[in-house]
């Protein structure tokens, strides 16, 4: 596998731009969900978990609300088994009760070819029938392979195929920052 | 190029702590899936899996099949009465017929030592062995350190006593290799005429008397006295076994732990071990059965993605 000699690595989000993007997100999933009544955010593992709570922590101080929160690992339903062979460590998967007749927000980190997604729908079918599911990224990178698309995004950026986007969260790595390594 | 667990799971004599511990590892997530409404995974969609079984099972090939259908495998059930083999065809020959259908995976019980890993090189199909003669049962003794370490939070420095028929046991001898592996202490305790011969040469202390074991032990491994395997007199009578080997409640009280008491099945009550501790509060052998489900998805998950020939992308992937 040919390595790139040099890295060409930027900020995209600092770490106030990050705490802005979330702010504005938060607001506009109440927006799309008008209010919290059936609303479950649900994160896809990893960072998607942290960055759902993030959301819902928002959402909770303004409304003064507790939404239910739920946790995705899609590694189980990739369709790549195949070709990448397993990954060896499967996060945890833990959904609020019954989605029927729930707006399920699934929230992830980077927005790619959208089979991550694509995975995702198909665990949550599994899980009931919610009446509305929306998607709810941080970033969209576009190199879209799939007809998908989010609803909600914190920051939009074009990419080429050889491009990294690594979002790092404070729970996790220690501090908030997404990069683009070129 | 080697994956992550080879091609086949024979045996954990030759297996590393570290593949042990990421079946292990592996086996967690897979436990939520059997709680879920529809406990079904697509993971391995389009694989096609036999469970080849030459020997009586109920525990094991019920356990494997719901671990395939619930990885969305697609399953057949051989067993050795009612099929070509009460014909006189070999074993090699009615796995290269399963193969020439295109399969995937074979899951094999057989009564001779040794013959999933022959099967394993005869055939390109991975290889899972499920019980062989008096060799292994590397999936129970898995599922056996999954709740070992459930209950216990870990293996290592545990005292594990295994108790009763070691001499014919695959699962004691699976259970060795691994706990030893993990940095379990292993005992064994029973009758002389049970235990093999030079056992201590690998580390294992010896006991005579269960008490001893009792007073020792975190715990309990209580094995099932094999009374098929017995051709002779190894003990006088399972009443005498009960009376100088059971595990009782009377004998269980003069320990100064709480000692986890395990089974892997199917039980003699009222030989190798008293109603009232199978049934008791530190009883965890409904656990154990339910953990199996568990480990088998996971070993099937870890190899049927683990191929020799999918190892170099998997390198790219991602």
């Amino acid at each position: 596998m040919p390595r790139p000699k040099a890295e060409d690595r930027t900020i995209l989000l600092d770490a106030r731009a990050m705490s802005r993007a979330l702010q504005r997100m938060a607001v506009e999933v109440l927006e799309l969900a008008h209010g919290t009544d059936d609303l479950v955010l649900i994160g896809i593992q990893r960072r998607g978990v942290e960055l759902a709570d993030r959301i819902a922590k928002l959402i909770n101080e303004q409304e003064g609300t507790n939404v239910p929160r739920g946790a995705l690992d899609i590694t189980l339903y990739r369709d790549d088994l195949g070709t990448v062979g397993p990954k060896p460590v499967i996060g945890e998967t833990h959904l609020p009760g019954d989605l029927t007749d729930k707006h399920a927000v699934i929230v992830d980190d980077v927005l790619y070819t959208g089979r991550t997604v694509r995975a995702a729908l198909d665990e949550l079918a599994d899980f009931g029938r919610p009446k509305r599911i929306s998607l709810c990224v941080l970033v969209d990178r576009g190199g879209r392979e799939l007809p998908i698309q989010a609803d909600i995004v914190g920051k939009a950026i074009k990419t080429g195929a050889g491009d990294r986007v690594e979002v790092q969260v404070t729970e996790l790595d220690g501090r908030d920052q997404v990069d683009v390594v070129r | 190029m080697t994956s992550i667990l080879g091609k086949d799971l024979t045996g954990l004599e030759h297996m590393t702590p570290e593949q042990i511990r990421l079946i292990l590892d592996t086996a967690e997530p897979f436990k939520e899936v059997s709680e879920r409404p529809i406990k079904k995974v697509p993971a391995l969609r389009g694989k096609t899996i036999v469970n080849l079984f030459f020997e009586a099972s109920t525990r094991t090939r019920i356990s494997f099949e719901f671990a395939e259908k619930r990885l969305s495998a697609d399953t057949v059930n051989v067993t050795a009465s009612g099929s070509s083999v009460s014909k006189g065809e070999t074993l090699v020959d009615t796995a290269r017929n399963l193969e020439a259908m295109r399969i995937d995976m074979v899951v094999i019980r057989h009564p001779s030592s040794g013959a999933a890993e022959f099967l394993g090189d005869r055939i390109a199909s991975n290889v899972i062995n499920a019980g062989d003669g008096k060799h292994e049962h590397p999936t129970q003794a898995l599922l056996d350190l999954l709740t070992i370490r459930d209950k216990h939070g870990k293996i290592e420095g545990l005292k594990v006593c295994l108790v009763g028929d070691v001499l014919h046991s695959r699962v004691a001898r699976s259970n060795l290799w691994g706990l030893t592996k993990l940095g379990a202490e292993v005992a064994v305790c029973g009758p002389w005429t049970l235990m093999p011969r030079g056992i201590e040469e690998l580390g294992v202390t010896v006991f005579g008397r269960i008490e001893e074991a009792i007073e020792w032990a975190d715990v309990l491994n209580v094995l099932r006295l094999q009374l098929e395997r017995m051709e002779k007199g190894f003990i006088p009578s399972l009443r005498e076994y009960y009376r100088v080997f059971g595990v009782t409640p009377e004998r269980l009280e003069r320990s100064p732990r709480a000692i986890t008491i395990m089974h892997p099945g199917p039980m003699n009550r009222g030989v190798e071990i008293d109603s009232r501790v199978a049934d008791g509060p530190h009883s965890v052998i409904l656990d154990q059965v339910t953990n199996g489900v568990a480990v088998r998805m996971a070993v099937l998950y870890l190899l049927a993605g683990g191929r020799a020939e999918l190892a170099d992308a998997a390198k790219g992937g991602e």
